[in-house]
């Protein structure tokens, strides 16, 4: 019972929610850039939550199923087609043994998820299946899918399909607006610099990954050029001496001596990764209680919304 | 910031507090982070999400869905009471050997007309200091040792390699590291290591932890291959090479 890979498109990996309390040894969490999408990809497929999918970049990827299964794909705007067929994202499909499913190129956002009934079966690595490539660590010998592989599912014949509700769909967009937890080395930034930043907008550049995106604008100046090393959390904002931020996305490195301003809400970090080279970023300060709301807030909205059950 | 230990606590995001015990590096200073960071898994149980370590701070990763702001800062401060007094001799004493030539460490002679002084006594300055594990990060089991002797201190190449060699000794500033796999990096390379940094597969994953000690012991050639170290192939000049992005570890 598998999927084979037949294109993988720009980039296409196995992800888990991620790999959790391994910093200790370096490893960094992987997982996927856009939880939200994710989430909502397994929870249409019925799997337990962080069930592995595959994380599309860009577009391209193209399988064909050796099994009956369900699948759902959501996140980026890209086109898809069963058997050469349009079919909806953000919905459950049926897939024949034989069947293929193809993805285009995205017209809006950046990745897009595809989960399988029961979850793509992977042996994990430290305790998780999610592929960070620089690391050599998880999905299929930590290598991102290629042409040719083989991924294992399990059968599912159950008929029932779902569907995400029209207002729970997110709208990607060209330009967004990121909340950010002041913290770390913010002190090192006067207030001349924090206006600097806080108050223009800057644009991604071709430096994008899921390791950091590098925003190119004006330019912020710490008054301090590095620090000891010290740990780098999820959605840090670093700013090295060429003044030009990155923000440190789910392969990061754990740790680094970049003065940092402070880190993004995580809700947020999925919004950016959604973005492309050219899209547009400005910031807004927040407190951390602030965040700790937005946070259960969305949290509880994704635990409330209920599928909607299709006709088949 | 408390007077007594001079210790300060910072938000660095939504999930995670800084814990800074100082601004240099010491044993003293480590030892303590390495106390914190062995208490805190208690204290916070399934609110603790990871901890990363490092030189003078302890990142402390929590669930903000099982707990707050306040009751992480109670757990740290619990976890540091007492720990003003802490010994730096702890940790496992861990010897590894070195192949140091010019065949394995490109940079040693350019290292040594740099400090004005010998080859032999480069690595004799290299493995008479008993170094501590300050921290383990950039790739997996990639470890921070420190410090190392003034005389043979040395900055990054201005031009990072792009492949630095499996089992690679090298030095930055007051570091040293063996690097755990092929990577791109910017350290003085002095020598070559046939011990796994990092397996996989193996049980430890790596042969140190944070806190632990290290001493390098210079073998021969011969030894370094029977030990299982392979050397690499001809190094290539790091003219033309790029900058590769994760080189600056």
């Amino acid at each position: 019972m598998s999927i084979t890979i037949l294109n993988p498109g720009i980039l296409s990996s196995l992800q888990d929610a991620g790999r959790f309390g391994q910093h200790q040894i370096g490893l960094t969490n992987g997982g996927p850039m856009d939880p939200l999408a994710f989430h909502w990809a397994n929870r249409l497929c019925e799997n337990n939550a962080g069930a592995t999918a595959i994380e599309i970049s860009v577009g391209g990827l193209k399988v064909q199923a050796q099994c009956a299964t369900r699948i759902a794909v959501t996140g980026a705007e890209m086109p898809v087609s069963i058997n050469g067929s349009e079919a909806e994202r953000w919905r459950t499909h049926h897939l024949q043994p034989g069947d293929t499913l193809e993805l285009g190129y995205s017209q809006n956002g950046c990745r897009a998820y595809l989960a399988i009934s029961g979850g793509f079966q992977v042996e994990p690595s430290f305790g998780s299946s999610a592929t960070v490539v620089r690391e050599g660590i998880g999905g299929l010998n930590g290598q991102a899918l290629t042409a040719g592989d083989t991924v294992k599912c399990a059968e599912d014949t159950r008929s029932n399909c779902w569907s995400v509700p029209e207002e729970e769909r997110p709208q990607y967009r060209k330009e967004v607006t990121l909340r950010v937890i002041p913290g770390y080395q913010e002190h090192t930034f006067d207030p001349v610099q924090q206006r600097l930043f806080f108050h223009n907008s800057f644009t991604v550049s071709d430096r994008c990954d899921r390791m950091g995106y590098r925003l190119t604008g004006p330019h912020v100046k710490s008054n301090i050029e590095g620090i000891l090393s010290e740990g780098i959390c999820l959605g840090a904002i670093q700013v090295p001496a060429d003044g030009q931020p990155i923000i440190l996305m789910n392969d990061r490195q754990t740790i680094g001596g970049y003065p940092k301003i402070g880190s993004v809400l995580s809700v947020d970090l999925a919004k950016l990764a959604q973005l492309m080279p050219g899209d547009n970023v400005s910031f807004h300060p927040i407190t951390i209680h602030c965040a700790h709301n937005a946070l259960h807030l969305a949290h509880s909205r994704f635990q409330r919304a209920q599928l909607l059950e299709l006709e088949n | 910031m408390n007077p007594d230990t001079g210790m300060k606590i910072h938000v660095a995001g939504e999930s995670s507090l800084i814990v800074y015990f100082g601004e240099v590096t010491s044993p003293e200073i480590s030892a303590r982070v390495q106390q914190a960071a062995q208490r805190l898994p208690e204290l916070m149980g399934e609110t603790l999400v990871d901890l990363v370590p490092s030189y003078a701070s302890l990142l402390v990763l929590f669930n903000p869905l099982l707990t707050d702001e306040m009751s992480v800062r109670q757990a740290i401060h619990q976890a540091t009471q007492q720990v003003a007094e802490v010994s730096a001799s702890e940790g496992h004493l861990v010897e590894l050997p070195v192949y140091y030539s010019q065949e394995s460490g490109p940079d040693l002679a350019a290292l040594a007309d740099r400090a004005e002084l010998s080859i032999e006594d480069v690595i004799d300055l290299h493995q008479s200091t008993e170094y501590r594990v300050y921290a383990i990060g950039f790739a997996p089991g990639f470890a921070y040792l420190g410090q190392v002797d003034e005389r043979i201190a040395a900055p990054r190449l201005a031009t990072p390699r792009q492949k630095v060699p499996k089992g690679a000794v090298a030095i930055a500033d007051r570091q040293t590291a063996v690097y755990p796999a092929v990577s791109p990096g910017g350290w003085n390379l002095i020598g070559l290591c046939p011990t796994p940094m990092f397996d996989p597969g193996a049980e430890p994953t790596m042969p140190v932890s944070v806190g632990d000690r290290v001493r390098f012991k210079s073998i021969s050639r011969d030894d370094f291959l029977s030990l299982g170290g392979e050397l690499p192939e001809p190094a290539p000049t790091t003219e033309g090479a790029e900058l590769k992005k994760g080189a600056g570890a």
